[in-house]
């Protein structure tokens, strides 16, 4: 009864590959790099985005009160270009991205802006209020990630809060006093970018190589495709979600 | 045979976590537990063991916070507020920064003290003993414990005398960090935001009332009260105010709370001479 595979063995010899795997994946130049490009779209009408009643805090509905506030969980704009997807190369085993722009997440007229802010691995970021109201800024991560929940307040002038986070993952931010009040920070490893209002993006400093590329959408989910980038060249990955 | 069992699942257990790590603190088994058995604690000059916890804990503890420490015991679902999940390592009482770890020090108190409000009671019958090894036993429960330090207590000034100026100026702090957003503008826990609020697991919570006479949760000192609203409860709405009050302001906000609380103080007495009456929700925003 020895034809059967020793489960054991059989699990250790897949850690070995998946190791060999993430060591050879590191072979990436660093001379010549392109760029992946493209537009993120929603099919079909974009689903009714429920107002939100802001009457509770006086100073949230009078700052809303030409251009009533409404969720943003799908945001369109030209030829159902889709806002706030955040794309980025799936198992990046390069070096940390250097940035020197300065990420912000502001608290304007009672609501996150932007909505969803990307931000590599250790990427410090800072938060912001511009309200003369108080917020508390409060992230809800699985501390088992390593990535461990706070909760600061932010009452009118206060100085902005400035952080990082230890790994990925897709974090919900709140505000407790303003319970409509929702955010992510969406934490990627290696390049990323983010759509913008009409749906473009460019993720820059993508070394040479074939790559997976994620976009993710907060209630749509992922998709994926696979990219060839050439040095010094753009690489064209489009995606269109379907609303949830 | 089912010795055997038991010991391929371990293998297979400890296999599948060195593959995956990420999904192996997901899923905590006691197996992970038996590893970290070696969990100790330092509480002055004494040191708890998590092993001579083990049966006080399957004594005392384990019908509410459960076997693995989930807080899912048998009697969880009857309880209202819900039982620690002391995998998550998340605490409300602590000395440190939001964020982070709460001391040793900290955890042993809150047994020691009970968490008021709750079914939490006072574990006051241990011997020191017994706490420091509960402590180890609790820390035990949670990865985070062996990948990271507890944070440093924050420093807090020594208390200054009560006056009637301090009572005035703690009440311009709490209007202008807008504690009555949830707390009310008399402490009542009635501020527009109380009704919406809810703890980190979703659940429904509410904010601090003053005025009927319960402790504060993690203790009733002027200290402790201190301590709240600068280091945050975690896991609840309550945050962390520490950047944006100042030492000496925390103290003038610890002497205007008392005057909203129900038992004779220095403070109500003083508030009610100043004749000092509630913030007004609709006055122009002090900035910091």
């Amino acid at each position: 009864m020895k034809n059967r595979y020793n489960p054991a063995v059989v699990l250790s010899l897949i850690v070995l590959v998946c190791c060999a795997a993430l060591i050879l994946d590191q072979k990436v130049n660093a001379a010549g790099e392109g760029k992946i490009t493209g537009t993120v779209k929603l099919d079909g009408a974009a689903p009714h985005m429920k107002g939100i009643d802001m009457s509770k805090d006086p100073y949230c509905s009078k700052a809303h009160a030409t251009d009533p506030g409404h969720l943003e969980t799908y945001v369109t704009g030209a030829n159902g270009g889709l806002a706030n997807v955040v794309l980025y190369i799936e198992g990046w085993s390069g070096p940390a991205q250097v940035s020197n722009a300065v990420l912000v997440f502001d608290q304007k007229n009672c609501m996150y802006t932007p909505h969803v802010l990307a931000m590599d691995v250790g990427e410090t970021f800072k938060v912001t209020t511009s309200d003369q109201t108080a917020h508390n800024i409060h992230p809800n991560p699985n501390p088992m990630t390593g990535n461990i929940p706070w909760n600061q307040s932010q009452p009118p002038g206060a100085p902005p809060v400035e952080k990082s986070w230890k790994a990925p993952e897709f974090i919900d931010v709140k505000c407790n006093i303003h319970p409509w009040m929702h955010g992510y920070f969406a934490v990627v490893k290696g390049p990323y970018a983010t759509t913008d209002a009409n749906g473009a993006y460019t993720i820059s400093n993508v070394p040479p190589g074939s790559y997976t590329v994620t976009a993710w959408q907060e209630a749509a989910g992922t998709q994926t495709q696979k990219v060839t980038v050439a040095a010094g060249a753009a690489a064209t990955a489009d995606f269109t979600f379907k609303a949830k | 045979m089912r010795t055997r069992l038991q010991n391929w699942t371990l293998l297979l257990g400890s296999a599948a976590l060195l593959a995956f790590p990420s999904a192996s603190s997901a899923q905590l088994t006691t197996f992970d537990l038996e590893t970290r058995m070696g969990a100790e604690s330092h509480v002055g000059n004494i040191t708890g063991h998590a092993k001579d916890a083990k049966g006080d804990y399957r004594r005392y503890c384990v019908g509410c916070h459960g076997t693995l420490g989930d807080g899912n015991g048998e009697v969880a679902p009857w309880i209202d507020p819900k039982p620690r999940d002391f995998q998550l390592g998340i605490f409300k009482c602590r000395s440190t920064p939001t964020g982070t770890l709460p001391t040793d020090q900290d955890l042993f108190d809150t047994i020691a003290r009970g968490l008021d409000r709750s079914n939490m009671p006072q574990w006051s019958t241990f011997t020191k003993q017994q706490r420091a090894d509960l402590v180890a036993w609790v820390k035990h429960f949670s990865p985070r414990w062996t990948n990271e330090k507890p944070g440093t207590p924050i420093q807090i000034p020594p208390e200054p005398e009560v006056t009637a100026e301090r009572i005035k100026a703690g009440r311009d702090v709490f209007a202008r960090v807008q504690c009555w957003k949830c707390h009310g503008v008399q402490g009542m826990a009635n501020g527009p935001s109380a009704s919406t609020l809810q703890d980190d697991l979703g659940r429904p919570i509410q904010p601090f009332n003053f005025t009927d006479g319960t402790r504060p949760k993690c203790g009733d000192t002027d200290q402790d009260i201190y301590r709240i609203f600068m280091t945050g409860l975690d896991g609840t709405p309550m945050p962390s105010f520490a950047d944006n009050i100042k030492p000496d302001e925390a103290w003038d906000l610890v002497f205007y709370l008392r005057t909203f609380m129900a038992q004779k103080s220095k403070e109500k007495e003083l508030a009610k001479q100043l004749s000092l009456k509630p913030v007004d929700p609709n006055a122009p925003v002090a900035q910091q």
